[in-house]
């Protein structure tokens, strides 16, 4: 499969979303809603769960199913409440010591007039600075779409996962292809240049494990396992970790 | 200069707000030739029209800090292509060229009123201030050095974002600069931002976002997404004064806006209230 199909298919309708892997990970969990400040942001899934007998803050992008579900979630798009009450949920994961677990699956941040007014930029700043720091164990899986900055605000995170039929990228090899050639015909050139897919991050060390897709019973027990060894780590051994994770990035 | 960086050079106008003639620089806003002699007492405003010439990472620096303090850090950072992105050797050539600089960003030391501060600048000239591993890297070191010492940082920022050619490796910069500035913020350090014309894409989601004090250069283009990209996504034009900082700190992200002349003073005002 070339890697503008993984792209193409990972966009595709009818995948698993998900709001799907919440339920088969986490039956018992329960949404919380808002950001506190002025929204709450539908593209954003917010919420505590058990998965295996831990109880987590799981995050996810959620893009929904019908065209109703769709328009509602904003097709996984998040505005900076999204993001906002992402990093709440997240503090408050950290005051009571839950592991948290973001699920993403975006083809970017929202580009639109309000999400620029309201601090888009900030929010996703905010997201990285602050999640570097949180006192608790991290681990992020992309789902299907890992797009830009968008997905990256979701992902500062001690481990990265990634479906096998997942794409992550800087860009998405449309624009990339019309940025540097004036041809979005030509996204499948780019796709094969920008190494987005599971087995080449994979290969770069940008991630850490790729994920069998469309088991949620499998990854709920590597979540699991995943999570009991991190909680073994001092926080201190943690973060320092985790700032190395980033730290050594091309480097 | 080997003679392919000579053409490359010749071939393209260095700077996108004011074209370079010999000593002279045509003002992109109103046409005027301009001498360098003459701008340089404006700071790079043209005096015909009010109009800010983009000004060199280097300039900005002599701009802000005390005359001959800056010691340049990493200067010697060269990029890599390391996807083998197609053209991407080209390019950095062409940039290294057009910028006579080796990267998209300028980082040191120097002093501001007598005051050592770290300091960072980045160049539009440089792949439009793109940031790439190396723009990562040098502002990271720079931020751990700042952390070390105690000494507080001023970051001027221009960018187009992230570096498509290098991939994820660009995009997983913005996590590493911002957990550096984290770092740098949680022990008690300041950081200055001065965002000029235009500072966008995974640069202002990250650490042009991040500082304690952020400031502005009148109608700098500061925002997330390109607006072409909003236009075309959402199929409606945008209000005029869309992502200009004027609209931007009136949102609520920017502490004040302070014109280039007024720039030195204020940031010395600043870094001097927050040293013992």
């Amino acid at each position: 499969m070339a890697d503008y199909d993984i792209v193409t298919a990972a966009h595709r309708e009818g995948r698993l979303t998900a709001s799907d892997y919440i339920a088969k990970l986490a039956p018992d969990f329960m949404e919380l809603h808002g950001d506190r400040l002025c929204g709450d942001d539908a593209a954003v899934i917010g919420g505590i769960g058990t998965i295996g007998k831990i109880p987590v803050t799981l995050i996810a992008l959620e893009k929904g199913k019908t065209t109703e579900e769709r328009i509602r979630h904003n097709f996984g798009s998040a505005h900076p409440e999204g993001y906002r009450k992402a990093l709440r949920l997240m503090q408050q994961a950290e005051k009571f010591r839950r592991p948290v677990v973001c699920l993403v699956d975006t083809a970017g941040a929202f580009c639109g007039v309000d999400a620029e007014e309201h601090g888009q930029g900030r929010a996703i700043a905010d997201n990285l600075a602050k999640m570097s720091t949180l006192r608790t164990p991290i681990l992020s899986v992309i789902l299907g779409e890992g797009g830009s900055g968008g997905a990256l605000a979701l992902c500062h995170s001690d481990r990265i996962w990634m479906m096998e039929d997942a794409y992550l990228s800087v860009v998405s090899p449309e624009s990339c292809a019309n940025i540097l050639w004036k041809d979005t015909a030509r996204a499948n050139e780019a796709a094969e240049a920008l190494a987005l897919t599971a087995p080449k991050l994979r290969r770069l060390q940008l991630i850490d494990r790729i994920c069998k897709a469309g088991d949620p019973k499998a990854l709920a027990a590597d979540i699991t396992a995943e999570l009991t060894e991190l909680r073994k780590m001092t926080f201190t051994e943690l973060l320092e970790t985790r700032y190395r994770k980033f730290r050594t990035a091309g480097y | 200069m080997n003679l392919r960086s000579f053409f490359l050079k010749a071939n393209n106008a260095p700077e996108k707000s004011g074209m370079r003639f010999g000593r002279h620089i045509v003002c992109k806003g109103c046409g005027r030739q301009l001498s360098v002699a003459r701008l340089r007492r404006e700071y790079f405003v043209c005096p015909a029209c009010g109009r800010y010439i983009t000004v060199r990472a280097r300039r900005r620096i002599l701009l802000l800090t005390d005359r001959r303090s800056f010691v340049e850090h990493d200067r010697d950072l060269i990029s890599r292509n390391i996807l083998a992105f197609p053209h991407y050797d080209e390019k950095l050539e062409t940039a290294r060229a057009n910028s006579r600089e080796n990267e998209a960003v300028v980082c040191g030391t120097a002093a501001v009123d007598g005051h050592p501060v770290c300091i960072f600048a980045m160049d539009a000239n440089f792949m439009m201030g793109s940031m790439g591993t190396v723009v990562g890297e040098k502002i990271t070191r720079l931020f751990e050095y700042a952390t070390e010492r105690h000494l507080p940082v001023i970051g001027v920022t221009v960018s187009g974002g992230a570096r498509m050619q290098e991939g994820m490796f660009s995009l997983l910069q913005m996590s590493k600069v911002s957990a550096a500035v984290k770092r740098h913020s949680d022990g008690g350090n300041l950081y200055i931002v001065l965002l000029t014309d235009p500072t966008t894409g995974g640069v202002d989601a990250s650490f042009a976002m991040l500082g304690d004090i952020t400031l502005a250069e009148p109608g700098a283009r500061v925002g997330f997404a390109g607006p072409r990209v909003i236009e075309k996504s959402l199929n409606q034009a945008l209000p005029k004064d869309f992502q200009r900082a004027e609209q931007v700190q009136r949102c609520g992200f920017i502490d004040a806006i302070v014109p280039r002349r007024e720039q030195r003073e204020c940031i010395a005002k600043l870094i001097g209230w927050h040293t013992e």
